[in-house]
């Protein structure tokens, strides 16, 4: 592969008469990255997919995929993609609907039928194989799309809402799919409203309004950053609070709750040693990390999308 | 490849909607009713040669002729509504529903999609007009042993009457909806069938404004024209010397003007696969 990026954006942009789809969405993903593109309803969201695929023709700005510019035909051999509503030809038996996939994929037959064995297993679809996909739950045909998407064995997928239909069993299923997907070294394009899903499942996210990346954050800083912490301890003198200052940012104290903020949750330890030296009965330190949904209100804001 | 896959998808699509197995019905069950007409019909003809000292066997070959161009008139127009009403949902239905995405997805090419569709159902109304007009043909032949002239290329102009208009459907549904697709195929056959009657009637009268406006018409959708043509080459010597009514033609459109129909189709195709190509899915 010629870029180290399996997805690389540069101003990509679409209007559709006088609406502005997509301002201008740059993105680089690293290969092997589980990415989450979140953003609220009418971001522009589907439409950057759909530009990403070839569904949808940018009027602007340029992307490569997989290192190729947007439109090359064999990088679609390598790239699997679970539509948004999973609309399929419900009137294919699963068996029919993945072989069906499998040959516009180009795949040798016998290696075909062997990995939709495999597949059907994975999704727990086997003993549904010969019914046909209307008479599928939503639960099911996610699962049914989701092994579609699989079947080439790609190098960059994109699953544009995999979990809204799934109850929480199908939900730890995706979630399982993407971990292993990951340990393959495959690139996960993930576009979810779940944000705890996505909290749980990706490396990065970007945020998008209007067509535009307002942010993109490791989900590990989440965890690794600055945290509002907050104790539950007998009163405490002026004096401790003022010590507390050298551990941390913030110290307020409310009868028997203090709070203050500490670069890292390393700094904890310290601090419950610290209140405990100066005589102080310690009941609990909780640290408030910054949840995903936390961060999305503050970089997207809270008027949320239409 | 990918052309193939797509055309025998299509293939699958029209058996399991049950599109070819109401059209193989409907189709068997005109076969039946034209048989049991051309009975009674060729009873009373042979009665007529029976008794008449002026009917000879040159008029029942005639009056077999007529009744045959009449079944193969309705078949003509069954085929016609067939191929626009298959195939005017097939591009605009899956785009509407989405599941055309994850078809172009897969590393193949639109205008594949495009022509499998249109191999598919190509087949399809083959084995339609086959079923119909060879159904026709063969209960003709079997009560009153009389065979047409000319059937080969008369079947085949009609045939490509029929795949004109699901071409033009194809191109319509590429970018429209399937109502407006509907609609507009629809109103061209409309269009197509009164130019035909004006330039039939005009002909008679000698009206060459009259011609002129039905030669326009077949040239905005030469359909009718086609099937004109096909009448003609299937009608008997003596018919086509003094005859004018629905099934045989005054004012005989011309080898040039199925060639026109021949590039119209041509022209269809190519509109429909740049279409589809450049569009937002």
């Amino acid at each position: 592969m010629s870029s180290e990026f399996a997805i690389e954006t540069q101003e990509l942009r679409k209007q559709y008469g006088d609406n502005l789809a997509v301002r201008g969405l740059s993105l680089q993903v690293p290969q092997g990255e589980v990415f989450g593109f979140l953003g609220p309803n009418g971001a522009g969201k589907t439409t950057s997919i759909k530009m990403l695929l070839g569904l949808v023709f940018p009027s602007a700005g340029s992307a490569r995929l997989l290192g190729e510019p947007l439109g090359n035909r064999s990088v679609r051999a390598r790239i699997g993609f679970l539509p948004e509503h999973f609309r399929f030809h419900d009137w294919l038996s699963a068996g029919e609907f993945l072989t069906l996939h499998g040959e516009l994929y180009g795949m040798p037959k016998e290696q075909l039928r062997a990995r939709i064995r495999e597949l059907l297993e994975l999704v727990g679809l086997t003993p549904f194989e010969h019914k046909q996909l209307r008479t599928y739950s939503k639960g099911m045909l996610q699962r049914i799309g989701l092994a579609q998407a699989l079947l080439n064995d790609p190098l960059l997928v994109f699953l544009d809402e995999p979990t809204s239909g799934l109850d929480p069993v199908g939900r730890r299923l995706v979630r399982d799919i993407i971990h292993s997907l990951r340990q393959k070294g495959t690139t996960v394009f993930l576009n979810s409203h779940l944000l705890s899903e996505v909290e749980i499942t990706c490396d990065r996210v970007a945020f998008i309004k209007q067509g535009e990346v307002l942010r993109t954050s490791q989900l590990k800083s989440l965890v690794d950053g600055e945290t509002s912490v907050t104790i539950r301890c007998s009163e405490p003198a002026p004096e401790t609070l003022s010590g507390l200052e050298q551990l941390g940012k913030n110290v307020r104290a409310d009868g028997d709750t203090i709070t203050l903020t500490v670069s890292e949750e390393a700094v904890l330890p310290a601090i419950t040693r610290y209140l405990v030296a100066q005589g102080l009965d310690v009941y609990a330190i909780t640290p408030q990390r910054l949840s995903l949904e936390d961060l999305f209100m503050q970089v997207v804001g809270t008027d949320g999308g239409l | 490849m990918g052309t193939w896959i797509i055309a025998r998808l299509t293939f699958r699509e029209a058996s399991r909607r049950k599109i070819a197995l109401t059209g193989f019905l409907l189709g068997l069950a005109f076969v039946i009713l034209f048989s049991i007409g051309f009975f009674y019909i060729n009873q009373q003809v042979r009665q007529n040669v029976q008794n008449s000292p002026f009917q000879s066997p040159i008029t029942m070959q005639e009056y077999y002729n007529t009744f045959t161009l009449a079944g193969l008139y309705v078949v003509n127009f069954l085929i016609i509504v067939m191929a626009a009403l298959v195939t005017a949902d097939t591009l605009a239905g899956e785009i509407s529903s989405g599941t055309i995405q994850s078809l172009v997805t897969k590393p193949l090419r639109r205008s594949e999609i495009v022509f499998g569709k249109w191999l598919g159902y190509a087949i399809l109304l083959a084995l339609y007009v086959v079923l119909m007009a060879g159904g026709i043909l063969l209960s003709t032949a079997l009560q009153s042993g009389y065979s047409m002239p000319n059937v080969l290329s008369g079947l085949a102009l009609m045939y490509l009457a029929a795949l004109l208009v699901m071409t033009i459907t194809i191109a319509c549904s590429s970018r429209f909806s399937t109502l407006a697709t509907g609609g507009m195929v629809i109103g061209l056959y409309g269009l197509a069938f009164v130019g035909s009657w004006v330039e039939q009637i005009g002909s008679l009268m000698n009206s060459t404004a009259a011609v002129q406006v039905g030669i326009v018409s077949s040239l905005i959708m030469p359909s009718e024209a086609i099937w004109r043509r096909a009448a003609f080459e299937m009608t008997a010597p003596l018919s086509r010397m003094i005859s004018f009514g629905p099934f045989s033609s005054a004012s005989v459109p011309s080898p040039a003007m199925m060639i026109y129909g021949g590039l119209y189709l041509l022209a269809a195709l190519w509109i429909a696969v740049r279409q589809f190509d450049r569009r937002d899915l």
